[in-house]
């Protein structure tokens, strides 16, 4: 009886929880347009979550890029296609891994250091302290890192595909010696604007809104102690993670599926 | 919504106010009136529930049943929109100061201006400097928060929560974990500026003495209910055992130096394991 009573509670906690989440959202969206009178406080964001997040992007992408370079070379030498190269290393890196790795990375970068902020915010009674000038933390913390992480996402998950593709041209080209024309003009002729990269894009951008959202959502609503803002900075990258893997599927089979 | 009449003596009206967090009962029927222009006191042990009246006051909290009316306006009905307005003519003091840790102490005690005036810098940069004057923490300015002791940490919020001219400014234990240096400059800023800028000032705290020398008017609050109240002098001579307990610190009294327990001897004898 009192396993079903625990799992009830836990159903419930969960549903509200997702409930507040939706709530917060909302209130986020309402809140946008007034920030078009305030966009500094979005570039600054932009800065902190997105040009300080960079190094980490840049790198990661390089060594991807060249894994891939490596990895695919072994394979398609076996069938005489290593001219194929560049269009495998691009549209691996346009289509998955680039808005994927990059919503990983950004989670753990970011979206850590958003939730510790808003958390710390809170149980510092800094939010507390704005709702009583007056000032509405929702609109003047939340709603600007919000857009800000929207905006980021994308730029990211482009550097990382086009840092990806130069990695894949130091290996495959510069160590393995494949010819750079068929690097380059095979990935030209084969990866397409819309079906390829827009739909990366678009898959970027939808992983940079659940991103951020997890991330200040759980800041806003974590238990303002140090012990509840360590659970929430942790949920971030776990939810996030999930998240981000669970709507690959779906946008992958929506995409490219049919 | 409003009631009665904006200009009378009393700045906020509290009438039967009862307030739970959870199953925990916090006011149980607490009846308050904060005259305008003065310093009204609201004591009690830690745990009953003053931090929580402030936070009623402002709206962040909302009463079980009860009514709470600050100047003319009955807070928990307010709108949103006509809530923010009010709050703009209402300054807080937190117990932690609450300075916005990313911004330099100028920039915290600008931070109301920038957010609700269209002042040009030159203003704005006057009426800081003015401001921090008041606290005597101008040469402070270009400090961090972090860099400050939690004495200056307070003040500068002081000076934050002065910054729109409010008609009242509710301060949540200003004195606790203050040096006797930084007390009594507290202590000072606040008949101060009360008298100055003639404003309505809340101190919630258990600092008796410091508490009492600054104040006009007492409340006394135990187990959600108002207990005692009055001007100082009152107080010390009420006949109620509870007052005069926690007036003068004694240890035992009503509120027993015991948490409550099975007899000592039987516990001893028995050898039990204490559950």
């Amino acid at each position: 009886m009192d396993t079903l009573r625990q799992l009830g509670h836990s159903a419930l906690s969960f549903f509200e929880r997702l409930g507040r989440g939706h709530l917060l959202f909302a209130a986020m969206l309402w809140r946008m347009p007034s920030l078009v009178r305030r966009f500094g406080l979005v570039v600054q964001q932009v800065y902190s979550v997105g040009v300080l997040s960079l190094l980490i992007i840049v790198v990661s992408g390089l060594f991807v890029g060249m894994v891939l370079g490596l990895q695919g070379y072994n394979t398609l030498v076996d069938f005489g296609a290593e001219e194929s190269l560049g269009t495998l290393v691009a549209l691996s890196l346009v289509r998955e891994l680039g808005p994927v790795v990059t919503a990983l990375l950004f989670a753990g970068r970011a979206g850590s250091a958003l939730t510790a902020e808003i958390g710390l915010m809170k149980a510092t009674e800094q939010l507390s302290g704005m709702e009583m000038m007056a000032v509405d933390p929702v609109r003047r913390v939340l709603t600007p890192r919000l857009v800000a992480g929207i905006i980021s996402m994308p730029l990211l998950a482009a550097i990382f595909s086009a840092l990806g593709v130069l990695g894949g041209y130091f290996v495959g080209v510069g160590l393995l010696g494949v010819d750079e024309g068929a690097y380059w003009s095979q990935m030209q002729a084969n990866v397409e604007l819309y079906e390829d990269i827009a739909n990366g894009v678009i898959k970027s951008f939808v992983f940079g809104v659940v991103a951020t959202w997890i991330a200040v959502f759980e800041g806003y609503d974590c238990v303002p102690t140090s012990e509840g803002v360590s659970r929430a900075t942790t949920r971030t990258v776990v939810h996030t993670s999930l998240a981000v893997l669970g709507l690959d599927f779906i946008l992958t089979a929506l995409m490219f599926g049919g | 919504m409003t009631i009665g009449n904006p200009a009378s003596h009393l700045l906020a009206e509290v009438r039967g106010l009862h307030f739970k967090r959870g199953d925990r009962v916090i006011f149980d029927g607490v009846d308050l009136d904060i005259q305008r222009g003065k310093v009204t006191a609201i004591m009690g042990p830690s745990g009953t529930g003053k931090t929580t009246l402030l936070r009623l006051l402002g709206g962040q909290l909302h009463p079980d049943a009860g009514t709470i009316v600050v100047d003319g306006q009955e807070v928990p009905k307010l709108s949103s929109g006509r809530l923010y307005e009010l709050r703009k003519r209402m300054g807080m003091l937190f117990q932690s100061g609450a300075l916005l840790t990313d911004l330099s102490v100028f920039e915290n005690v600008a931070f109301p201006l920038r957010e609700h005036t269209d002042l040009p810098e030159a203003m704005i940069r006057d009426l800081v400097l003015m401001k921090l004057e008041a606290v005597g923490l101008r040469g402070a300015r270009d400090l961090m928060p972090s860099q400050l002791s939690g004495g200056m940490a307070r003040r500068v919020a002081l000076a934050r929560a002065i910054t729109l001219d409010p008609m009242m400014i509710m301060y949540d234990e200003p004195f606790t974990g203050q040096d006797p240096i930084s007390m009594g400059v507290l202590l000072k800023l606040i008949r101060l500026l009360n008298t100055t800028l003639g404003h309505t000032s809340i101190v919630v705290s258990h600092d008796v003495a410091e508490t009492a020398a600054i104040s006009d008017y007492i409340y006394l609050l135990s187990e959600g209910k108002v207990v005692a109240h009055g001007t100082p002098e009152e107080l010390k001579r009420s006949p109620s055992a509870w007052a005069q307990q926690f007036l003068n610190g004694h240890a035992d009294g009503p509120v027993p130096f015991h948490y409550p327990a099975p007899d000592y001897v039987t516990d001893l004898l028995t050898g039990k394991e204490a559950r």
